[in-house]
């Protein structure tokens, strides 16, 4: 029998296969420790506003998903939705910012207080990201539900948050089966009422087998004796967090005193 | 003779313009092993989901394990003596590992953890499962997914199975073990099922649901 907790294959956030490679120094720190890391990195950029200390901010991030052997093409790839957020920022904020004139563009002013204000939201929203898929996307979601469930989180936060995860998956699936069903029979994407009107079943559709999945779903739990308290299968006390876990906890404190104080 | 489940003159209908059930009687007794069949969509379903308080009839009662039963508060304990195995096995699977949930019916009962591992492990094996513990649900085959909410069904030890089309989905060996399984459990059941084998080797006597009534 495998240990309570030990990782399942394929269903960590960033849905990597279950490789058999040693874990990486992020894996092996316990997956607490990882949460209230990345909060605590969150928090502290958040705070920031120094574009120096934003920018050494950005800098661990990358560091840290270098320990995390994060795979470079999918996290790119990831961070294109959120780069094409930053481009309209950036390419908004220095004109839409009063202050300091420091270029004209097509009759249009460019403040430098625009300027440092977009770099500072690029640098965060980056920084933060990439600490978050280093330090979360590489842990399996369950066992984020369970960390959070064990730092204390509201039991019905959690549920919620793991349902959810759980619903996504059916809804992504049912979505699929839908579409092959279309173009099974030949339905191709086109502009013209017969399209839209397809699109639109296929939503609704959507929306209607989701609820009744859940209704059945939540009748499959009261079959079982469900009434409203989940029960837990993993023992509490799985494991303590060891001694790499207390010294990257009172490093990364001493860090983020020192930019508090300094930021 | 001691029925477990009884239903007296039953109507349902979803859509009171399309009554489904129309004064049915049906009786479950102790040992007996009853096939339910009849066309799609005539309300087979929806039957068992009457014997366990999913749906509740608009006239009719329903006795079960001795007691009439007539609210969600009634039905609780009955749910946990009738296990009810679902047509579509994936809306029965909502933990996100199969030991979570085979455990979950067990933990639910009032299992402590240790005692919910260890039917969770001996349901598992006893159906060929092993494996399967500490895979992700939504990641087995449609085949493993049916064998793996029977363990969950399984694990509560009920006293009465009620099972909606077992045999579908699986391949051949599959469904032998399934019936070789069920021919060797104890337990009074109903088998919905258009499975000749089905009826021929395991049930002890056969229902056809027909539009409104019933017959044998
Ligand atoms: N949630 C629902 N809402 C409205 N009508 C329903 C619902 N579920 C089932 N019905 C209707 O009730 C009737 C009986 O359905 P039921 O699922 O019990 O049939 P069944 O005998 O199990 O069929 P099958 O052999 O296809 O599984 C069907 O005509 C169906 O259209
Ligand atoms: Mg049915």
């Amino acid at each position: 029998m495998s240990l309570p907790g030990a990782p399942c294959a394929g269903s960590s956030i960033l849905g990597e296969g279950g490789g058999v490679r040693p874990p990486s120094l992020v894996e092996r720190l316990d997956s607490r420790t990882r949460v209230i890391l990345a909060l605590l990195f969150a928090v502290a950029l958040v705070t920031g506003s120094d574009v120096t200390l934003l920018t050494v901010g950005l800098g661990l991030a990358l560091i840290l998903a270098l320990l995390a052997r994060l795979p470079v093409v999918r996290t790119l790839r990831r961070m294109l939705v959120l780069e094409g957020f930053m481009l309209v920022v950036l390419a908004l904020l220095p004109f839409s910012i009063p202050g300091r004139v420091v270029a004209e563009v097509l009759g249009f002013a460019a403040s430098a207080e625009g300027l440092t204000r977009a770099a500072q939201i690029t640098l965060k929203a980056n920084a933060i990201t990439v600490a978050v898929f280093a330090l979360l996307g590489t842990l399996e979601v369950v066992a984020l539900g369970r960390a959070l469930a064990r730092l204390g989180a509201p039991e019905r936060l959690v549920h919620l948050f793991l349902f959810t995860v759980r619903y996504l998956d059916v809804l992504d699936r049912e979505y699929r089966r839908l579409r092959l069903a279309m173009r099974a029979r030949a339905f191709r994407p086109a502009t013209g009422p017969h399209c839209w009107c397809s699109i639109g079943y296929l939503f609704g559709m959507l929306m209607v087998r989701s609820l009744e999945r859940a209704e059945r779903i939540d009748a499959a739990m009261r079959c079982r004796g469900f009434t409203g308290r989940f029960p837990c299968l993993h023992e509490e006390a799985e494991s303590g967090p060891g001694a790499l876990d207390w010294g990257v906890g009172a490093a990364s404190t001493a860090a983020v005193t020192l930019l508090l104080v300094m930021g | 003779m001691t029925s477990l489940v009884r239903l007296d003159g039953v109507t349902f209908a979803y859509d009171p313009a399309r009554p489904v059930l129309d004064r049915v009687d049906f009786t479950l007794a102790a040992g007996e092993r009853v096939a339910l069949n009849g066309p799609n969509g005539i309300g087979k379903t929806t039957l068992l989901h009457l014997m366990v308080g999913l749906v509740l009839p608009q006239a009719g009662c329903i006795h079960a394990f001795g007691r009439e039963r007539r609210c969600e508060k009634d039905f609780v304990e009955v749910r946990a003596r009738a296990g009810l195995l679902f047509q579509d096995a994936d809306d029965q699977l909502f933990c996100p590992t199969v030991a979570e949930d085979v455990a979950f019916g067990p933990l639910n009962l009032g299992k402590s953890k240790a005692e919910a591992r260890r039917i969770v492990h001996a349901t598992l094996e006893s159906l060929g499962l092993a494996g399967l513990e500490e895979r992700v649900t939504h990641t087995l085959s449609g085949g493993q997914r049916r064998l793996v909410s029977l363990a969950a069904v399984l694990a509560m030890a009920p006293e009465v199975l009620l099972l909606d089309e077992p045999t579908n989905a699986l391949d051949e060996p599959t469904r032998a073990r399934l019936l070789e399984i069920l021919g060797d459990l104890p337990q009074a059941m109903v088998i919905v099922s258009h499975d000749r084998d089905v009826i021929e080797r395991l049930a002890t006597r056969t229902v056809r649901l027909e539009a409104g009534g019933r017959l044998s």
